[in-house]
């Protein structure tokens, strides 16, 4: 939407050649800097500036939607009204159903615990035929740190749905739909996700699991600050592609320990304290 | 007062200097026709001009009765209308002790926090609580969301909506003195209906929208809050020059600030928190940098105290400075009690 073309927005041709010899061509250009600037750029009154900016804003705008229609389309077009039973009782019920579809869902935990382990079921599930509780599709594994097991999967299959698994080439079939990737680097990693984009739909990718973000990082040489930026990129891009796709993206964090002294606080918690 | 501060094209503004025109006095004192003549303009634009000239020039003609300065109230009267001012409830009474009754109307509010303390929820149960009808006290208003992080879930929605329409049930039982709870005419679904809700991609996408807003509550009056979550997110990350953008972000501040004015709307707007380095120690800020903080009328921050969820009044013109405790659960956003605490990692 941010890219769409002021040329074809509707505006009055004077207006619009205007803009183009500005150089201002997208609604991103014009958006990007305050009406009082943007009327001395082009040279035009202000009440001409503000009306083609209130005509730029309308087209670019994104659409209304009342919250009941959100639920509703939900409901009809995703399967179990977009959510990734974990086959744990509470946690689905926590959850309205289970990992939801279309947004990003953290992993996080000490190690141990049993992240990857998780991941590995979840991931077995949602190969599952629908009338099994799973999501009839492909699943994308990206494992960073080599914890996928496939006995442990299949072991997993044979102890959690015996009615499934033990069916002839049915181990086979559930087997063969996870994908397991392991990038040697960041930029593998990178390259990896952008190939993604297009072959979700085309490939009924259901699942995107990636075990663990961290571990990218580990690599890589940056501290601090520039450490964190390196992948804002990524998170943004996982973000849109599961909001785009409709699927759900599991992805898994480790924690650090964390002096209780270290713990940030807000100015006025500090003058608090310093009061008593 | 100078001709050059106008708010007219910089070619017409040249013309016009180059005329001779140089003050406001030498512009009303002559006809459009003249002028349009001198400074080798057309008759319309003189005519504008003039008109932008008399406007400026405040106003020596004062009606008698009236105030002094065309606009102004005095503040006897302000007094009267801040007292009626409606407030939104956020469910949780000691928060609304300390906000003085609720989110108030015609007001801009930041709320921010650490991801995870309940920012989203406060923004959901406000979208909720605004549509209570003026029976139960509330004020029987529409919601705009605007969600620019995909934060919003539309089932959490449901859950809250169910527990409010439960609550207001609840309520005409002790009014009608049966206490029994009665049918409302309000249901979950309606509540979800009137929830406008946007999703916002990028800033230009965030900058659009807010522009737009006019015209959208112009056709739909009934809206009486407008939460944004958060107004952060799409600046922090692909905004790279930042003086241009606190210009941007202080005219949106301004749109905003002049919704809240014109429809007597209240304006939340959800903001992420940073880290600065200040007095020799790492210390916790909200995001936008320090002239952002300066754009918004009430300023809430909610923060950990220990495991439980605090509310504190961080800026604002008339309350005290107060803290509050609050909870989150299933029903939405409620006053705290010894159980409901953060769970500990084990």
């Amino acid at each position: 939407m941010a890219n769409k073309l002021i040329g074809e927005m509707g505006l009055h041709t004077k207006i619009s050649n205007i803009f183009a010899a500005r150089n201002i061509i997208t609604a991103k250009d014009a958006l990007s800097m305050p009406e009082f600037e943007l009327m001395e750029l082009i040279d035009v009154g202000m009440k001409e500036t503000k009306s083609a900016v209130a005509l730029i804003s309308e087209a670019t705008s994104p659409p209304c939607q009342s919250a009941r229609s959100l639920l509703e389309r939900k409901v009809e077009n995703e399967h179990l009204s977009g959510h990734l039973p974990t086959h744990l009782k509470g946690l689905d019920e926590t959850l309205c159903g289970g990992i939801p579809c279309g947004v990003l869902t953290e992993l996080v935990g000490p190690p141990g615990i049993g992240k990857s382990q998780f991941c590995m079921k979840l991931a077995l599930s949602a190969s599952f035929p629908a009338a099994y509780g799973g999501l009839d599709g492909r699943v994308v594994y990206i494992d960073v740190e080599s914890k996928f097991s496939s006995r442990r999967v299949i072991e997993m299959g044979l102890e959690s749905f015996p009615e499934v698994f033990h069916l002839k080439g049915m181990a086979q079939e559930m087997a063969g739909r996870i994908l397991v990737l392991r990038p040697t680097s960041l930029a593998n990693f990178t390259e990896s996700i952008q190939e993604l984009k297009d072959s979700i739909l085309q490939n009924q990718v259901k699942l995107l699991v990636i075990d663990s973000m961290t571990a990218l990082l580990s690599g890589e040489n940056k501290q601090g600050a520039q450490r964190q930026h390196q992948l804002g990129w990524h998170i943004s891009f996982l973000k849109s592609l599961a909001e785009f796709s409709r699927i759900p993206i599991v992805v898994t964090n480790q924690v650090r320990s964390q002096n209780r002294d270290e713990t940030s606080q807000y100015s006025f918690q500090v003058s608090l304290q310093q009061l008593h | 007062m100078e001709a050059w501060r106008l708010a007219l094209s910089s070619s017409i503004r040249g013309k016009l200097i180059s005329a001779g025109y140089t003050s406001l006095s030498s512009i009303s004192s002559v006809s459009s026709s003249d002028l349009a003549r001198d400074a080798n303009i057309t008759e319309d634009e003189a005519f504008e001009i003039l008109k932008l000239a008399n406007q400026s020039s405040g106003s020596n003609s004062c009606n008698g009765n009236r105030s002094l300065i065309n606009g102004a109230k005095n503040a006897w009267d302000m007094l009267h209308e801040e007292e009626s001012l409606p407030r939104i409830t956020t469910s949780c009474s000691d928060l609304d002790n300390i906000l003085g009754g609720g989110i108030s109307c015609r007001d801009v509010t930041e709320i921010g926090g650490v991801p995870g303390i309940g920012k989203t929820q406060i923004g959901i149960q406000l979208s909720v609580n605004v549509q209570i009808p003026r029976e139960f006290g509330g004020l029987g208003g529409k919601a705009i969301y605007i969600d620019t992080e995909g934060s919003f879930m539309v089932e959490r929605a449901l859950q809250i909506a169910e527990a409010c329409v439960e609550d207001m049930e609840e309520y005409t039982g002790y009014m009608h003195k049966h206490f029994k709870a009665n049918q409302v005419q309000m249901k979950p679904k309606d509540i979800l209906e009137n929830i406008f809700y946007f999703r916002v991609c990028s800033y230009t996408e965030q900058i659009a929208l807010v522009n737009h807003l006019d015209k959208f509550i112009s056709e739909n009056k009934d809206v009486k809050v407008v939460i944004v979550d958060s107004i952060t997110f799409h600046f922090r990350q692909d905004f790279d020059d930042l003086v241009q953008r606190t210009r941007v972000l202080s005219e949106m501040a301004l749109k905003f600030m002049k919704l809240a004015k014109k429809f007597s709307l209240a304006v939340v707007l959800l903001n992420q928190v940073t880290t600065k380095y200040t007095e020799g120690s790492f210390q916790l800020a909200l995001a936008l940098g320090d002239s952002w903080s300066h754009s918004c009328t009430n300023r809430v921050i909610l923060y950990w105290n220990g495991d439980e969820r605090y509310a504190y009044i961080d800026k604002s013109p008339s309350l005290p400075s107060a803290s509050a405790s609050y909870t989150v659960t299933s029903r939405g956003l409620r006053n705290s009690s010894s159980s409901s605490k953060r769970v500990k990692m084990m």
